[in-house]
Formats: C-alpha cells, structure tokens, sequence
C-alpha cells in the first residue's frame, strides 16, 4: 500500500523531471512554443537582432516552414491572410529596428479588423536598451496603440509563459495582434525550462463574459414584436465561428440580413435572406431601408463610419439590438436599446430560442423592390457594359462564372476593392479577406500569399489595382522563390481610381496626383519567372481568366478596364444612408 | 480633521457641453508600460488629462490609478471601456466629484524673512489648515492638503510674500460608495466569470458605482 509520503515523493518526482524537461537557449524555447501552439508556418526576414532565432530555426525546418517575404510589411500582411483563411493565429518574425517598424502598418491593420497575429521581434542586448545602440527602436512604445498587448522580454525564462500568453490574448474575446520584443540576450541564454503550458485565463482579462439571459430576453421581446427588423452582420460571426448559428437564427425569424465588407461570405451569397452589403458602396436597399427598420439588429459588427454615414440621421427610428463580444463596443457610435455582451457563438442559439417564427414577405419585398433597381440603374451594366470599355464588374462576373463562389478573393484597396465586395459571389466562410477598417492599399498581394498557405487547397486570387499593387510588388519575389499559386489579377484603370472617383465628385473633376502610370506588369511578373498575361479587350477576357485560374501554379493577369469609371452606388461622405446615390 | 468636516462637498456642475470633472479610478497590473497604455487612450483623442496619480492600492501587487478629466459623461464612460479594454486592467470606475473624497497636496516655499516680518505664520497655519514641514533660516516650506481651491487659496495669500517655489500631487480619490476590491478580485481569478462580472449598465441602470 502506498503512504501518503510515497505519494508525495513521487509527485515531487514527477514535478521535477517535468520541471527540467527542456534545456536549451531561449530561441529554442520560443520555436518550441510555437510548436506547442500549433504552428505550422512563419512569415518573416531575419536581421541582426533576431540572428539566434533564425539560428535556432536552422533545425527546426522540417516542423516549422519559414517563408522568406521581400519586406517585413509584406510579412505581416502575409501573417493576416494567413489568420484570415484558417482561423489560425498568424505568425511572423522580423529583426528590430527597421524591422519591427515596417511591422507597425500591419499591426494597424490586424488591429482594426481584429485579426490574430503573433509577432516576435528582435531586440538589442538588454544592456544597450536605451542607448541608441544600432538598429535599436523603442518597438513596445511605437507599437502600443496597435496591438491588443504587446511586452518585451529580456530574461529567457520568461518566454515560454509569455508566448503561452500572447497566443492566449491574440485569438480569444475580440482578437488582435500582439509582439512579443525579445532582447538578444534573452535569445541567446541557455536554461532550463519547464514543460510548456498554453495559457486559457489571465485575472485581469475577461475575453467572453457569462451570458446574461435577461438581455436575450429583452432583445427576443424587441425582435418579436418587430414588423420590419433588419439584421446587419459583420466579422464578429466569423471570427466566432458562428455562421451556423447565425444562419439558423436568420432562417427561424426569417430577418433579412446585410453584411460589413468584413462579414462578406459568412452566410452564402446566395441565401433568400442575405440582402446585400452595407455602407458608402453596399447595395440600395439595405442602406435606404436601415433608415425605415424598426428594430436593428447588429451582429459582431462596429458601426464604422463608412458604414453608418451620417451618424445623427442613421437609424433613428429604430430600437437597436446590439451583439458583441467587445463591450466598448457596445454605444459606441450607435445608442443600443439592447446591449448583448458576449461571444455570438453562444448569445445567437439563446436568442434564436426565443424568437418566433416568421416570414417578413412584405418587409423582404422591399429589399427585393430596391434591389430590382439597382439591378437596373447599376448592376446590369456593371456586369453587361455596353460601351467597348471593359468594367471591373465584369471581369468579377466572369470570376464568378468560372470559379462558382468558392475561390478566396483578396483584394487591395480602392474602386475594385468595392466592385470585388460588391459583386463576388461567395459560398464559404473566410473567403473575402480585404484590409476593411485601415484601407492598407498594398495589402492585396502579399495577403493573398498567406491566405495560400492558410487555404491551400483553395483557388486564391488577388484582386489588385494598379496602383496598390506598386506599393509591395515585391512579394513577388516570395512568390518566384516559395511557389505560392497565387493567381494575380490586376485591374489596370491608369488612375487611383477612388481618389479620382472623389475628385471627379466632390472637387470639380480636379485630377490632383492621380494620374499615375505603371511598369509594363506582365514583363515584371516575368522578370520573377511568374506566368503573366494581358487583357485589353472583352473578347479576350474569358479565355485569359480560365487560363489564370486552371493554370497549376501562381500567375498574373493584367486586364485594362475603363479609365474613369465609378463605383456606384454611394453614400457621399457626411450624408445620411438614405441619400445614396445611385449614379 | 476629518474632510468631511472641514470640506464642503461641491455638486459637479455639468456645463453647457455637459462636461464636468470626473475622477476616473483604474485597479490594474503592476507591469511597465500599462501607463503609457492608458495614457495613449486620452491622447489619441485629444483629451488632457488634468491630474493622474499612480500608487498602491489596498491589494498587494495591484496597481491604482486617479485621473482626473473634465469632460461629459458620455466621453468618460467610452474612455472608460476603452481603458478597461486594455488587457492588464482589471475594473475601471468613474465618479463625479461628489461621489468621492478626494484629497490633493500642495508644498510652498516662501522665505522665512517675509512670512516673519509680513505676515504671521499663526495665521496662516490656522486660516489654511497649513503645516510648517520646514522652517529654516533662510525659508519656510509649509504643506496644505486639500481640494484646488483651497491649495489655490494659499497661492493666491502667497502671493504679496515671494513665492519661492509651488507644486501641487495628483489628486487621490477614495470612491464613497465603493467596497474595496478585494471581494472583486476573487471573482477575477476566479476561473468561470460570476455573475457579478458581467453586470453592466445595460441592465443595471441607476447603479451608483460604474461596473461592466
């Protein structure tokens, strides 16, 4: 029979041996760790700083594959796409100084549009912090802003738990990017480090609360006593995985739904009740009928300005229903009468309970009345043109022809941006990855490399402007050398079409620094052995697309639309949805 | 002395745009650049802060901060929620002036040759409910600790007799209705979230401390 003192001395026995499982430096820790997180992939540029990361990572090439970007910023963007097309964190590494600064746009990014990055960067001696030393940057304060946490180590032994940590904090409650700062030191010394232990509970942070059920309730009482309730859907239902719940709730209260470019492919394009997208270039009738609905319902969605436009004249007939897991979200921009805190995973099937069944034929005519129109006024000959000039949207018909909604389309930012959101058909989650909130024109290619590795078995196409697409031509380099089949397509209007758009617009046609020529694409992308062609005429057009989507590995396309061609509809700035334009 | 004896309570007067001091009250992690963190969170929208004051709270290793703004109880509460956003605060809670006690406190450096020849030092301890901290030949350094206006008083008495040197802490609050947070911070190591937690203003209207 064992005593309680073998009992215990074994225990001490097991604590130690598990307690020393791992010598090694704190560069091998950190690879460890990420190992333990499930990483498979790193997107990054090693430097000075971080040389005994990549040291380590030497020996690590068969579990850890490192795909080497052109510029740290194409890194991160990388790192996105990545976390955009998995649900996985991303992950990249970049050395200090220049390095993590050309981080700081990417951070942005995933900041606003919640996507879950790890970074690591390197740091200089912790004995030179301070110092000026070379390529040193105080990267924890340049970076506070953007990211969700961010914390420098300079003692090895804090690695494993803060990796434990930033994984923790970067994909639970709302997500968003973290660095982790590690000075070389830190990098380079050897201890003994205990078995790893993924973090699940901080005290001082609360990712998802316990759902109250009184506001369920209450927000039931509003939506079943609704004649014209409107839901309006963004990222939040898939960054919780929630779409099923969200489609079981939409069907049993038969609400018409409108998405955020950012909730775009979370239900099918296709579904009777997804009425469209929301904002300065969303469709007519969800925009026209928010300032008609009598109870609103946002889902996982922020009230951006781009989507409320004015905000004293938005919605305010309507009692507003608000879910999300951010509580400072919650009245924010837009007064709720129901604020629902919490993860819609679990707030959507308790609220779908309670609300009855029903139909709204009357109210999802009226969608169907605006929508005829702006099928008439703007969508046919976006899709049909009838002059010679090729049209963005038909070039996103033929996508849609050939691809049938199940491609990942990424885009850059600008007029095709709003045509590829307005227009491309999706029949699966995680399949619209654009840069939503900070408008990161350069986005496009190098998120369209991570969304590959992130979907592998998916067609990825990068829809890109000409002049997005100047500003990281680079990563073409990572595709020539990793063999990324991204299928590229550019479309070409010789303008910065939005800005042109504007000043067509709003500032009598002064065409002020938009006019703005570009290489010869197709020789370029041929510089770096990548399969290109051009387009310049409609009869062309079909051909040359299958041929970019059947051909086996990445591929550019050049396809030359109209030069000034606008993007409607549109709700001007400072005006209130219901003024939108339609040409 | 108590302060409620001696102070009378003024209710904050909302101006025309609504505004009015708040004191906002931070319970936080110890950790480096959470106060770059919060401070970050005023400066991007333009917001000064008028006094922060950073110090131990009744819980070993948790951190207190006061801020001090003028601004209307919409702002505040957005700040708020952004500041308790942040991942290493635990609760943030923001009161008008008369739901606190609050205390800030101010030195001065006048020379001990003026006050001595001018003015008495009786008075004006008495007057001020000032302390002589240090009396030296050549200056006296006397301690008032008080609201502004009545530091600013002594400033302004201070004034005809060569003000050497002034400075004024941070204000410190105590929240009236508060209970401390050592029964919160169970709830937050807690591993499930309680109830407690998660009680919010949508629900829980009228409640007198600001909780989410």
């Amino acid at each position: 029979m064992e005593t309680a003192q073998d009992t215990i001395q074994q225990a001490e026995a097991k604590a130690e041996t598990s307690k020393t499982l791992f010598k090694g430096t704190g560069s091998q820790v950190l690879l460890n760790g990420l190992i333990e997180e499930g990483v498979t992939t790193i997107f990054g540029y090693p430097g000075g700083a971080i040389m005994p990361i990549y040291d380590a990572l030497y020996d690590y090439a068969d579990k850890l594959e490192h795909i080497l970007v052109r510029h740290e910023q194409g890194g991160i963007h990388a790192a996105q796409g990545f976390a955009r097309a998995s649900g996985k964190v991303g992950v990249c590494f970049a050395t200090s100084g220049p390095g993590a600064t050309n981080l700081v746009t990417g951070l942005a990014d995933a900041q606003i549009d919640s996507t879950p990055l790890v970074c690591i960067t390197g740091q200089v001696f912790a004995h030179l912090l301070g110092t000026d030393a070379f390529q040193e940057t105080d990267v924890i304060n340049i970076t506070t802003p953007v990211t969700k946490w961010n914390y420098q180590v300079t003692d090895a032994k804090e690695i494993p738990e803060v990796l434990a940590k930033a994984f923790y904090i970067a994909k639970s409650g709302r997500p968003g990017p973290v660095l982790i700062d590690i000075t070389k030191n830190a990098q380079l010394q050897v201890e003994e480090f205990p078995e790893y232990v993924k973090c699940n509970h901080i005290r001082s942070y609360r990712p998802k609360p316990k759902v109250r059920v009184e506001y369920i309730e209450q927000a039931a009482e509003l939506i079943n006593s609704a004649k014209k309730p409107f839901i309006l859907f963004g990222q939040g239902v898939i960054l919780g995985s929630a779409e099923q719940e969200f489609k079981a709730f939409i069907e049993k209260s038969g609400i018409p739904a409108a998405w955020t470019i950012m909730g775009d492919g979370a239900i099918p394009t296709s579904h009777p009740l997804n009425v469209g997208m929301l904002g300065m270039h969303g469709n007519y009738g969800p925009n026209v009928l928010t300032n008609e609905c009598d109870v609103l319902i946002a889902i996982g969605m922020r009230f951006d300005d781009r989507v409320t436009g004015r905000l004293d004249k938005y919605a305010k007939q309507a009692k507003v229903v608000h879910l999300d897991i951010d509580p400072a979200e919650i009245d924010k921009n837009v007064k709720a009468e129901v604020g629902i805190w919490g993860d819609c995973k679990e707030t959507l099937p308790l609220l779908t309970n309670l609300v009855n069944e029903n139909k709204h034929e009357d109210w999802l005519a009226r969608f169907r009345d605006y929508n005829q129109q702006e099928i008439d006024q703007v969508i046919t000959p976006e899709l049909y043109p009838q002059s010679d000039e090729m049209t963005m949207g038909e070039v996103l018909r033929n996508i849609n022809e050939i691809c049938g909604g199940d491609a990942v389309i990424v885009t850059d930012v600008g007029q095709h941006q709003m045509v590829a959101c307005r227009y491309a058909k999706f029949n699966n989650t995680r399949s619209n990855i654009t840069s939503g909130g900070l408008g990161t024109m350069g986005f496009g290619l190098p998120a369209a490399i991570g969304a590959k590795y992130g979907a592998p078995d998916k067609t990825v196409i990068a829809i890109i402007g000409d002049g997005g697409f100047q500003m990281t031509p680079q990563e073409l380099g990572t595709i020539m050398q990793f063999g990324a089949a991204v299928k590229i397509l550019i479309l070409n209007n010789r303008f910065l079409g939005m800005v042109r758009q504007w000043q067509q617009l709003f500032h009598d046609k002064r065409y002020s620094f938009v006019n703005i020529t570009s290489p010869d694409f197709v020789a370029l992308a041929k510089a770096y052995y990548i399969e290109a062609d051009k387009v310049d005429e409609r009869t062309n057009l079909r051909k040359a697309l299958e041929t970019m989507i059947n051909h086996e590995g990445s591929y550019l396309l050049e396809v030359m639309v109209g030069r000034e061609n606008n993007v409607f509809p549109m709700v001007p700035q400072g005006m209130s949805v219901s003024e939108i334009r339609l040409k | 002395m108590s302060t409620e004896n001696t102070i009378e309570h003024k209710i904050g007067k909302a101006d025309l745009d609504g505004k009015q001091e708040y004191t906002i009250t931070v319970y936080a992690e110890n950790r480096i650049g959470l106060l770059n963190r919060i401070a970050i969170i005023f400066s991007k929208r333009k917001i000064n802060i008028e006094s922060l004051n950073s110090s131990a709270s009744e819980i070993d290793g948790i951190h207190r901060f006061n801020i001090v703004i003028t601004e209307s109880y919409e702002v505040v509460r957005k700040l708020a929620r952004q500041i308790e956003k942040q991942i290493e605060v635990l609760k943030v809670y923001f009161n008008t002036n008369e739901e606190i006690i609050w205390q800030e406190l101010a030195l001065y450096k006048v020379s001990t040759d003026e006050i001595a020849e001018k003015v008495t030092v009786e008075r004006l301890l008495r007057q001020y409910g000032a302390s002589a901290v240090v009396i030296r030949k050549d200056y006296t350094v006397f301690a008032v600790t008080g609201h502004r206006e009545e530091t600013d008083a002594l400033v302004k008495a201070l004034e005809p007799y060569e003000l050497i040197e002034f400075v004024r802490s941070a204000r410190v609050a105590i929240i009236k209705d508060s209970a401390g947070f050592h029964e919160k911070l169970k709830e937050f190591e807690a591993f499930e979230p309680g109830e407690e937690l998660v009680e919010n203003e949508f629900l829980d209207k009228g409640e007198k401390i600001f909780t989410m």
